[in-house]
């Protein structure tokens, strides 16, 4: 969980591409689009000319005889709140429906884009990170579009509209606003820098708050086990002392805004009322005219609080668009792979591979032969990890890979199915380049069982048919039973119907290894690559995972990094990897006579002694 | 509500300043139009310039007033609310620092972070809404309401209609869109639930090529979102356009009705301005009302969540008399037996056995046979059900829990490294540990190897969760930052199953020879890691099955031996 223990970006690097770019969504509805901001405006406008009724209204009153223009007025009055009413029905909801179809589109383009990212990708970020995106981040970008973008473009209206009706009104009157709105614009100036400030170190302090939270609920057993708690509170009253204050400075400045502009619009409503008065004893101005002018007074203040406000959310929305975007541009995995994979053949499964040459297409059987040559890789430019590998497997052989964590035995078995791109050598598949060979044809060919097994939400049947998903109920039994897994099965509450939660946590780990070999086999691989780890399983289970990986095995081409060297002894060649290089390879018998780093590995305990 | 009051204690002066200023600058609020009506009814009618400026004057005063009234409320409500915020967030981390591991079980990790961080901000947000628009609005509409009263009750009976229709409306739309709410949220959390899935199974998906297949998925739960969030706001946005029409409505009504008694010479223009100033105020303040329960509904589930772990006690707890001094490391079982709190199932039973100082016990034992729970009795992590466990021929209950804990050293299957230098890590086990015992608690796990080739040694960053170290390298670490304790009994708890064969013969080896005076007691998966020991415990199904050297077990035990042949076929690290 990296996204804890520093704050987020709160502002955009680069405002105006991220705010065209996020314009360009809404051409998908531009009906919703248009229309809603001629709503919107509308709306505002219509609110000012009511508010601007009021001095006709009031006025009409003095005389007598106005009684009929009085009740005309009215009814405009009337009209015009029916007008506001409608428009601003339709203009938010105009706005949320633009907001939600196209965070929806987002989501979507999110989604099926990081479905193609190659994994180097998901090395370089972690899985919090990327899930504050697709939550925290989208969730601003949708309250920013459904509601502060409509808000600060009322906010706009109204403040222009307003005091173009001052100026209509009484431009001496305008004057003292004017020179009000310069303290306004000064004090919200003051306030909100500081505001920004602390609003910034609230949320530094809040991160790492809930970063060391995160770090010691975590770890609490091992507080306990080492008498830890009073070191652990102290630390925790320092930090939660820093919040409260920055968290207490950060709300005092966030709420002050609003007394102080709400005082300055009175004060501003005193002196236009002295300024008023002066004014209609003169006879320059009606009644009528202060008592709309008046309500202009309390209108214009209050978009220079609201704007102020929602700027500071509408960053933090962009900011995280911005980081959507950089998602988006990400470069999907390479597939310029023309070579397919066509049925109805005489190759394994019935499967050929069309090769498309200079004399058009040439079919060629699948087999399964699998080749490096001088293969060199690294998962970051400059530091190899796998140096010059080269190696063979035959049609249905079995090849081992043996050495000490972090080797570079996963790293071989990831580049097969090209999960990464090998910086130099080749990888040939029956012969042919795996660039040249269409990924998802190639993956189609292989299947891999992992020491983390990762299960789906759904049910067994569903878990197992992950593998091949136009498996029949019969080939899914089939394919458990293959793999051990029948009788479990049978014994869950709905059998191969019971709905695994959360990755299948309501299974034991050697069950979900199980489920996970049988997923495997109901894919029928020609390749298969087996990361087969039985740490922290009892022995049987230990035993039904290795029946099921032995049955598994049978006419593929396996390639299994052994953490245990029970599946090793039959392998038609074993592989001793050592910082990246094949020390030693040859079968069990000749490594052993060999005497080396295998031998030493199988008699570690007798040397020991 | 009661039992989180006396936390606001220490800030009470601030949480009483407060509303005091809040009511305040409420009270310039509604004086300002007055006095307005006023100005008009007044000075202009009577064209006396000097009465204005006078009043103008009063006004612009009560206006700057109110501002430092708000100023100071909107401060003192800040400090009185994060203030109670970082007591209670103390009190519950407190709280939780004294939990046994029962109530950690009870409680998962997750849950008590969400406890720790959401609901203790919530908390604070609430009560420093309390403070500030629980006090405002009631009282902004109360005085808005008298001066409207005062000014000319016959026409406050326009509120009769309107405040009972802005009540409604509010109460039907929030009803109506409550379970909408609460079903988008569900609908978030499922489509949270693919993005996380493919997140971390993300090599399955690829290797599987099923891209199209979650795609489909998540499409589903994208769309179903979309159209209940759709269905949600075609009732939400009715509230604001239907609200602002009550209350133009009620201008309207006030503008008809106030009028003819302007015309009729009863009312002046100026009061009826001003009446038009307190009903916005009023309809304001009705808003803000009918929010302000929304928001404290919120801090209601908060307040239980917080509350739920303040009313957890922990069933261990240290004795009246607590002994503080222990003889030996000798550890002696007497008839024992155990089940986890709030389960009658016992998972162990009459367990008798006992252990001299300084011997080195090996258990083995299948998935289930409660090994751990076993050895968890010994530092009282869980007390016993039955029976009782001795250290040092004193029973584990009579003792200073913190100094037996000291005494006990225990190394957890589930271990961690905290952020911080390794120095910091391994001073968890003695805070006044030096350098050169730091560096021999290494050297003796084994750890020293890899840490001395650091160019920073012992200043080596450790991430959160130590997890910029190998699994096997992790353990290592945590047996060292228990060696620093100088323990009289270690317990391993499958502490080396993810080290390599060689180191871990080495470690086993360093407890054989240089540890010998530690008692020592070994969880093992494999026989290598326990073959060694003095004398070995098969743990079979919560009872021991038998006891014995390697040699004797391979004899007289056929789960011992079982265990043995699977894993003689060959072993690799």
């Amino acid at each position: 969980m990296k996204q804890h223990g520093r704050a987020p970006q709160l502002r955009p690097r680069n405002l105006r591409k991220t705010v065209v770019r996020m314009f360009s969504y809404f051409k998908y509805n531009k009906l919703l689009f248009v229309g809603g901001l001629i709503l919107i405006v509308l709306g505002s406008l219509a609110r000012i000319g009511a508010n601007g009724m009021l001095s006709p209204i009031i006025d009409s009153l003095v005389t007598e005889q106005s009684q009929a223009l009085f009740v005309k007025n009215l009814v405009v009055m009337g009209l015009i709140v029916i007008t506001i009413s409608i428009a601003e029905y339709l203009g938010n909801l105009f706005m949320a429906r633009l907001a939600q179809r196209t965070i929806h589109q987002i989501r979507t383009e999110m989604f099926s884009h990081v479905q193609k990212l190659p994994m180097s990708f998901f090395d370089r970020h972690s899985h919090g990170e990327l899930m504050s995106t697709f939550t925290n981040d989208v969730d601003m970008l949708n309250q920013a579009l459904e509601q502060n973008a409509s808000q600060i473009l009322i906010s706009a209206v109204t403040f222009i509209g307003t005091f173009i009706m001052m100026l209509v009104i009484s431009p001496a009157l305008t004057a003292i606003v004017v020179l009000m709105l310069v303290f306004m614009f000064a004090a919200t100036r003051y306030v909100g820098t500081r505001s920004a400030k602390y609003f910034r170190a609230q949320q530094a302090q809040l991160a790492d708050m809930n970063g060391y939270i995160e770090e010691m609920m975590s770890g609490q057993k091992v507080v306990q086990v080492f008498n830890y708690e009073d070191r652990a509170i102290n630390t925790f009253v320092d930090k939660n002392e820093r919040l409260r204050q920055t968290s207490t400075n950060a709300s005092t400045y966030g709420v002050m805004l609003m007394p102080i502009m709400g005082s300055l619009s009175f004060v501003l409503y005193g002196l236009v009322s002295m300024g008023g008065a002066y004014l209609a004893i003169l006879g320059i101005v009606t009644i009528g005219n202060i008592a709309a002018f008046l309500q202009f007074t309390r209108t214009i203040s209050r978009p220079i609080t609201q704007v102020s406000n929602q700027l500071n959310t509408l960053f933090a929305a962009i900011a995280g668009a911005e980081r959507i975007f950089n998602i988006l541009d990400q470069e999907p995995e390479a597939d310029q792979g023309e070579v397919r994979l066509v049925a109805d053949c005489s190759g394994k499964n019935g499967l050929c591979w069309a090769v498309p040459t200079e004399d058009g297409i040439v079919y060629q059987p699948l087999k399964g032969h699998i080749q490096f040559e001088d293969v060199d890789f690294g998962y970051v430019p400059g530091q190899r990890v796998l140096k010059n590998i080269s190696l063979w497997a035959k049609p249905g052989q079995k090849i081992a890979f043996v050495g000490s964590t972090g080797a570079g035995k996963t790293t071989i078995t990831n580049l097969i199915n090209r999960f990464y791109e090998i910086d130099k050598g080749k990888i040939l598949f029956d012969g042919i380049d795996i660039r040249r060979i269409n990924k998802h044809d190639l993956r189609s060919t292989m299947s891999i069982v992992l020491q983390d097994v990762y299960l789906f939400e759904g049910t067994v049947a569903d878990n197992i048919r992950y593998g091949r998903l136009d498996a029949t109920d019969e080939e899914v039994v089939e394919a458990a039973k293959l793999a051990n897994a029948h009788y479990f099965i049978q014994h869950l509450p709905q059998g191969y119907d019971t709905v695994l939660t959360a990755g299948g946590e309501n299974l034991s780990q050697g069950e979900r290894q199980l489920l996970s070999i049988a997923r495997a086999a109901v894919a029928n691989p020609t390749v298969l690559i087996l990361d087969e780890a039985t740490s922290s399983v009892d022995t049987r289970t230990e035993r039904l995972i290795g029946e099921g990986m032995d049955k598994l095995m049978e006419g593929r081409t396996t390639f299994v990094i052994a953490h245990r060297l029970s599946t090793v002894r039959d392998a038609d060649a074993i592989m001793v990897i050592e910082n990246g290089e094949i020390i030693e390879r040859g079968s069990h018998e000749e490594l052993m006579q060999q005497q080396g780093r295998y031998y030493a590995l199988n008699t570690g305990l007798v040397e020991l002694e | 509500m009661k039992e989180l009051i006396p936390y606001m204690k220490k800030y009470r002066v601030y949480a009483l300043l407060s509303p005091i200023m809040m009511i305040l600058e409420v009270l310039t609020d509604v004086s300002v139009p007055y006095l307005m009506s006023r100005i008009v009814d007044i000075g202009i009618a009577t064209q006396d310039i000097n009465y204005v400026v006078k009043v103008g004057i009063v006004m612009i005063f009560v206006a700057l007033a109110g501002m430092v009234f708000g100023i100071l409320s909107s401060h003192f409500g800040a400090r009185a609310g994060y203030g109670f915020a970082s007591e209670i967030r103390l009190a519950t981390f407190k709280k939780i620092q004294g939990f046994s591991f029962a109530n950690l079980d009870k409680f998962t990790v997750s849950s008590l972070i969400t406890r720790l961080t959401n609901d203790c901000n919530t908390i604070g947000q609430v009560a420093m809404m309390c403070l500030r628009m629980g006090i405002r609005a009631p009282s902004m509409m109360l005085l808005a309401l008298l001066m409207a009263l005062n000014i000319n009750s016959s026409l406050t009976l326009v509120f009769a209609v309107s405040i009972p229709a802005l009540v409604i409306i509010t109460l039907v739309v929030l009803t109506k869109a409550r379970p909408l709410f609460l079903e988008i949220q569900t609908r978030v959390d499922r489509i949270n639930a693919v993005i996380k899935e493919n997140l971390a199974g993300v090599g399955v998906v690829k290797s599987f090529n099923r891209q199209p297949h979650e795609e489909k998925r998540f499409k589903e739960r994208n769309d179903g979102l979309r159209d209940t969030a759709l269905k949600a706001i075609s009732i939400i946005v009715f509230v604001m356009p239907l609200l602002n029409l009550i209350i133009y409505s009620t201008i309207i009504a006030v503008l008809w009705f106030g009028g003819k008694q302007v015309t009729a010479g009863t009312m002046g223009q100026g009061e009826l301005i001003s009446f038009i100033t307190y009903i916005t105020q009023i309809m304001i303040s009705l808003m803000m009302i009918s929010m302000f329960f929304m928001q404290l509904l919120r801090g209601v589930a908060s307040k239980d969540r917080i509350l739920e772990v303040w009313n957890t006690e922990s069933e261990i707890n240290n004795p009246l008399e607590p002994v503080t001094a222990i003889q030996d490391g000798s550890i002696e079982f007497d008839n024992v037996s155990f089940a986890y709190p709030g389960s009658s199932e016992k998972v162990l039973w009459d367990i008798n056995l006992k252990i001299e100082s300084g011997e080195i016990i090996g258990i083995i034992g299948s998935t289930g046979s409660a090994k751990s729970t076993l050895v968890q009795l010994i530092p009282r992590l869980y007390d016993v059900t039955e029976g009782a466990v001795r250290v040092g021929g004193v029973d584990v209950r009579d003792y200073d829990l913190k100094f037996l804990r000291d005494q006990v050293a225990f190394v957890l299957q589930k271990n961690t490294l905290f952020s911080g230098t390794i120095r910091d890590n391994m001073k968890w086990g003695n805070e006044e540990a030096t350098d050169f015992e730091i560096i021999t608690a290494l050297k003796q796990a084994q750890a020293w190897e890899f840490v001395s080739k650091y160019e920073d040694g012992l200043d080596h960053w450790v991430e959160q969760g130590g997890s910029n170290f190998s699994g096997g390298q992790k353990q290592r670490l945590t047996i060292a930052r228990a060696l620093i304790k100088r323990p009289k009994v270690m317990i391993l708890d499958d502490s080396t199953s993810a080290v390599d064969m060689t180191t871990d013969a080495k470690i086993q080896r360093t407890f054989r020879e240089e540890l010998r005076g530690i008692t020592t007691i070994i969880i093992g998966q494999r026989i290598s890691s326990i073959q060694y020991a003095d004398r070995i415990i098969v743990l079979h199904e919560g009872q021991i099955e038998s006891v014995g050297s390697h040699d004797q077990l391979l004899e007289i035990s056929p789960i011992y031996r079982d265990i043995y042949e699977s894993q003689q076929k060959g072993v690799a690290s």
